[in-house]
């Protein structure tokens, strides 16, 4: 499956009630939308909002089964994240690079 | 002449990025490049530096989409060629840049460690005590968990 966009999943993750959604699949496997509002301390219409921000940025599944939809994690869809961070180290690699072309540059 | 190492540690047991080296240049010379907002700009980006405990300042990257380009930054320790730290506050995550000098053979090793990644206090997650610290702990739970 091809990553989300970064943006998606830094966007559906900015909001707390989100990541308790996330977070809850992600701990007790997957959930019907039902269970999940009955822990999320919101509505029903506003956990099916939240999961479908989650879906856009490929961080929840769901399949149907009968009436039900049941929703589970997609953890690996945390990769854009976690190669934000990563870039960190690139970023901060590339600069010493240059900090040493300023150190030659540099009267002694 | 110089050698590196790096590790960038996210998902292990810390959230931190360090980048080590040594620069054939003595202390006193790297320490200013660390610390002359000019030379600063020269291999960081332009910035408002000034080696001063509890200064606010600002790194100025370009603006790209959907962020303005600004790292916002407050000194916190000025340890004249041995250490300088600064907060380092982007996109809402705080987090924390150490830099550490050490006298060694022909020169001096560098280290940078950029930890923290907390959640930005100044920053509103509307009212949120469910912050990223916590999240962040879940995320190497969970990818941790991935193998």
């Amino acid at each position: 499956m091809k990553p989300a966009n970064a943006n998606y999943v830094f966007r559906a993750l900015a909001d707390p009630t989100r990541r308790a959604i996330f977070e809850e699949l992600t701990r007790q496997g997957e959930q019907t939308v039902h269970a999940l509002t009955r822990n999320a301390g919101v509505s029903q219409p506003a956990v099916s909002k939240h999961l479908t921000v989650l879906k856009r940025a490929k961080l929840v599944r769901h399949r149907r089964e009968g009436r039900e939809t049941h929703y589970r994690a997609q953890p690996d869809a945390l990769g854009p994240m976690v190669d934000w961070l990563r870039d960190y180290g690139a970023f901060w690699r590339d600069r010493f690079d240059q900090l040493e072309a300023v150190l030659e540059r540099m009267e002694p | 002449m110089s050698n590196s190492a790096e590790a960038s540690n996210v998902i292990g047991s810390t959230r931190t990025v360090v980048i080590e080296r040594v620069f054939p240049h003595p202390p006193e010379k790297v320490w200013r490049a660390l610390t002359e907002s000019p030379l600063v700009a020269q291999w960081l980006v332009k910035n408002d530096f000034e080696p001063v405990v509890g200064r606010k300042f600002q790194f100025r990257f370009e603006p790209m989409p959907q962020w303005d380009g600004l790292i916002e930054c407050q000194v916190l320790v000025v340890d004249p060629l041995k250490r300088l730290s600064y907060s380092w506050g982007s996109l809402g995550l705080e987090s924390v840049v150490l830099f550490t000098l050490t006298p060694a053979e022909g020169g001096t090793h560098l280290r940078m460690e950029q930890s923290g990644f907390r959640p930005d206090q100044q920053q509103a997650y509307g009212g949120a005590k469910y912050g990223w610290q916590k999240f962040f702990d879940g995320l190497e739970r969970v990818v941790g968990g991935l193998e």
